[in-house]
């Protein structure tokens, strides 16, 4: 009785507006624990074209230990407060805002810089998009990065994390027109 | 206020045309520059107005994926319990409608299972109602059914999930807009660059030629993958009705190379 489906790619649907009951869990966007002395916030805003807020959209992080590695600890719903599973996940608030602790990743490879990799869902986002958010305080190391070295200048800030206070970086992400932030495609979009 | 305005002014028969006509222009496209329909939704189909500001207009830039991008995280059975992939048995009494099963195999483009990770579920109730604070559709929430569920995968790539049909619901594209009834799902790959949140729907709906999220994908061969078949191996007797879904994460190119034309994107 079972229909034969063809093999090819499974696509891609909006996460819609009501994920909120759903996606969030508790303490998804501390990837690292706050009073750890090693973690960092990395947080911003998301706007529209239009320059307003997007209430509705839901981020993850995924990033390397300080040494650069992934990490492969098991967990990742049900922290503990010492830990690092790298994944993170935080819906926006009102404002569009999100927040997360983290920590500060290694670089992956030599020459490159060390970055977060971020992932946008919302209303209106038929398929996710991909960004990376690198660390404006790593100068030297983003000067040699090869992404980054490909990327119009007058748009490599929109992957910059810029420290904004102790410890802080903010990274705001711009789905459409001016500043629109750089997303990425791995190589995975048909 | 964050529930979109309603366009009482904009009518089926206006976003039916818009997208009929896009499809005639993706598929010349295709046709004239001799590739296949895409797969995944155009990010600017515009008859789902809210792309209209939310889509982005440069050019995704090509990149290189590092370790992080070719790995996951590592969800795993400690994360989940098992009662969570039946959702008809998170409250103390039954919900109402149809109960269903939903059973299938998440595989990545070589067809080898994506194993012992994670799918996240949710969905509206029987009425078409979902749990969400933002949802006003004056349909009855159901006391015994929140429609939240999780699973891990097993070593053959498969899940199964215990549910209730949801109902189909308005929503505010335009007048009268209704979507098909479906469930949305979450998969991790074994590669991050596999991420997908998708929708999944029922075999003959009447509402797919309509609703333009899911008219989003261009190719019908790919918007076929998204519905769920009958499967009468699945349904149990006295019990559930069976539903199969298989599903395909696209991977990243493990060859991927420096486009040669790579100057500044």
């Amino acid at each position: 009785m079972r229909e034969q489906r063809p093999l090819g790619p499974t696509p891609s649907q909006t996460v819609g507006p009501f994920f909120g009951y759903a996606l969030p869990y508790d303490g998804g966007s501390d990837v690292r624990a706050p009073w750890q002395p090693d973690a960092i916030r990395l947080h911003g805003t998301v706007y529209d074209g239009a320059g307003d807020p997007v209430p509705d959209a839901i981020i993850e992080i995924w990033g390397a230990d300080a040494a650069g590695r992934a990490s492969a600890e098991r967990g990742a719903f049900e922290r503990d407060q010492h830990g690092f599973a790298g994944f993170g996940r935080a819906a926006v608030d009102r404002d569009g805002r999100f927040s997360f602790t983290t920590i500060k990743p290694g670089a992956m490879r030599v020459g490159s810089a060390p970055y977060l990799l971020v992932a946008i869902f919302a209303r209106g986002v038929l398929q996710h998009l991909f960004t990376r958010a690198y660390f404006g305080d790593e100068g030297a190391a983003n000067d040699a990065d090869p992404l980054l070295d490909r990327i119009d200048p007058a748009r490599r800030g929109t992957l910059m994390a810029e420290p904004d206070g102790p410890a802080s970086y903010r990274f705001d992400i711009r789905l459409q027109g001016e500043g629109e932030t750089v997303f990425l495609d791995f190589g995975t979009e048909q | 206020m964050l529930r979109t305005p309603s366009r009482p002014d904009l009518s089926q028969g206006t976003i039916s045309d818009e997208i009929a006509d896009r499809h005639a222009l993706e598929r010349d496209a295709a046709a004239s520059a001799g590739r296949a329909l895409a797969a995944h939704p155009r990010r600017d189909f515009a008859p789902y107005r809210s792309t209209l500001l939310r889509h982005p207009t440069h050019e995704l830039v090509r990149a290189d994926p590092e370790e992080i991008e070719l790995v996951s995280p590592a969800f795993g059975h400690t994360d989940v319990s098992p009662e969570e992939a039946d959702l008809t048995v998170q409250h103390s009494g039954e919900p109402l409608g149809e109960r269903i099963i939903i059973t299938g195999r998440v595989l990545d483009g070589d067809g080898r299972p994506v194993r012992n990770q994670l799918v996240e579920i949710w969905q509206a109730n029987a009425s078409g109602r979902y749990v969400h604070k933002r949802d006003q559709h004056p349909a009855p929430l159901d006391p015994n059914f929140t429609g939240v569920g999780r699973i891990i995968t097993g070593d053959d790539g498969s899940y199964r999930l215990t549910t209730i049909k949801p109902g189909a619901y308005p929503w505010k594209n335009h007048r009268n807009a209704w979507r098909p009834a479906h469930i949305h799902f979450s998969f991790f790959g074994s590669a991050f660059t596999q991420r997908l949140i998708t929708q999944m729907y029922f075999p003959g709906d009447p509402l797919f030629a309509l609703d333009p999220i899911y008219q989003s994908i261009v190719d019908p061969a790919a918007r076929e993958r998204l519905v769920a078949a009958y499967d009468h191996d699945v349904s149990e007797p006295e019990w559930a009705i069976g539903y199969r879904w298989d599903v395909v994460l696209t991977g990243p190119r493990s060859t991927w190379m420096e486009p040669e034309d790579a100057d500044h994107a």
